[in-house]
């Protein structure tokens, strides 16, 4: 078993782009064929290489967005204006074009069926719900009955990442609240993720679930304090912060 | 840009360029305060010259990394005890 325990050292390998398409306002998807992926698990991420003529060489993270009982790897990417990366993967990479990447990487912001019984809360901001959707699909496709919840925060109807799945996830309940603009017909909740919010929305403490916050640092340490605050288990509250510009809510 | 505090889960690239198993599900006790926590739990300070972790309880540098200059850089001074499934498992 020792060498089963023993990962395959983390290398760059070629994948190729499948398809670039819009997923909201200021995402694309990704979906990217990787001929050495040895499968990941929900929640993971990978690194993109891009390498300029001269060398020069610009890293970064990005969660997965499918789970790996789908036959490609899809990425959500939020075009940050100023990136040095994001630009470039959403504005310029097209279908057969390679890309470099590394992964799948990160054990601690995971959730698989194999985990426990426990309920789990997903708490997203804006591009934060990417992991989720990985986790959601992956809920739906093992045919887990551990119930799963989710309570997403974006701007508008504009920018929901995921929208098509999240509205034909029945095996899981999905609140989706608008901060900013809502249509007159939006029959979820308006506003921020705030204490009454989250505790109209989000599983009881009672209940003991594992808390997944993702989004950017600022929502994600509000909000985990306030769950904290709601009773919550510090040690049972999972959060991945992220340092992209552009706030979800 | 602003420096970036994020969680520790997102050291697990560099991370996994040393280590042969997967760090952040690892439980780091703390040799300033004697807490433990998944270094996936503690605060990562992603643009400083290092890569570098930070106790969740008590703020102490737990571990520095560092590759820059093709010099490889590794400072572990503020952990006192690692321990966790060699599967990377949590």
């Amino acid at each position: 078993m020792a060498r089963a325990a023993l990962r395959r050292r983390l290398s760059w390998q070629l994948a190729e782009v499948v398809s670039n398409e819009h997923e909201s306002a200021r995402t694309h998807r990704l979906t990217l064929d990787v001929p050495d992926w040895s499968g990941h698990l929900p929640g993971q991420h990978l690194d993109v290489r891009l390498t300029a003529p001269d060398g020069y060489t610009a890293q970064r993270s990005y969660s997965i967005a499918s789970s790996s009982e789908r036959p490609y790897v899809e990425l959500v990417v939020e075009r940050l204006p100023d990136g040095e990366v994001s630009p470039y993967l959403t504005d310029e990479l097209r279908t057969g074009d390679q890309l470099e990447l590394r992964g799948p990487i990160g054990g601690y912001f995971v959730w698989h069926r194999d985990i426990d019984n426990a309920p789990v809360q997903l708490i997203a901001g804006g591009s934060g719900v990417v992991p989720f959707l990985a986790m959601l699909q992956h809920h739906a496709a093992s045919g887990s009955s551990v119930p799963m919840h989710l309570l997403y925060s974006a701007r508008n109807v504009d920018d929901v990442i995921g929208g098509s799945q999240l509205r034909t996830a029945n095996d899981a309940e999905v609140t989706i609240t608008l901060s900013r603009t809502a249509p007159d017909d939006w029959q979820g909740p308006r506003g921020r993720v705030d204490r009454d919010l989250l505790a109209q929305h989000s599983v009881r403490p009672e209940s003991m679930p594992r808390v997944y916050i993702c989004g950017p640092t600022s929502f994600v340490e509000a909000t985990a304090k306030l769950m904290v605050e709601l009773g919550h288990d510090t040690a049972a509250i999972r959060t991945e912060r992220f340092g992209g510009i552009g706030g979800a809510s | 840009m602003t420096d970036r505090t994020l969680d520790g889960n997102a050291a697990a690239g560099p991370l996994a360029e040393l280590f042969a198993i997967e760090l952040t599900t690892i439980q780091s006790t703390c040799a300033s305060c004697g807490r433990a926590a998944p270094l996936g739990a503690h605060l990562l300070y992603a643009d400083a010259p290092a890569l570098v972790l930070r106790c969740p309880s008590c703020s102490a540098v737990v571990l520095r990394y560092s590759t820059a200059r093709e010099r490889l850089r590794l400072d572990i001074s503020g952990v006192a005890f690692l321990e966790g499934s060699p599967s990377g498992t949590s």
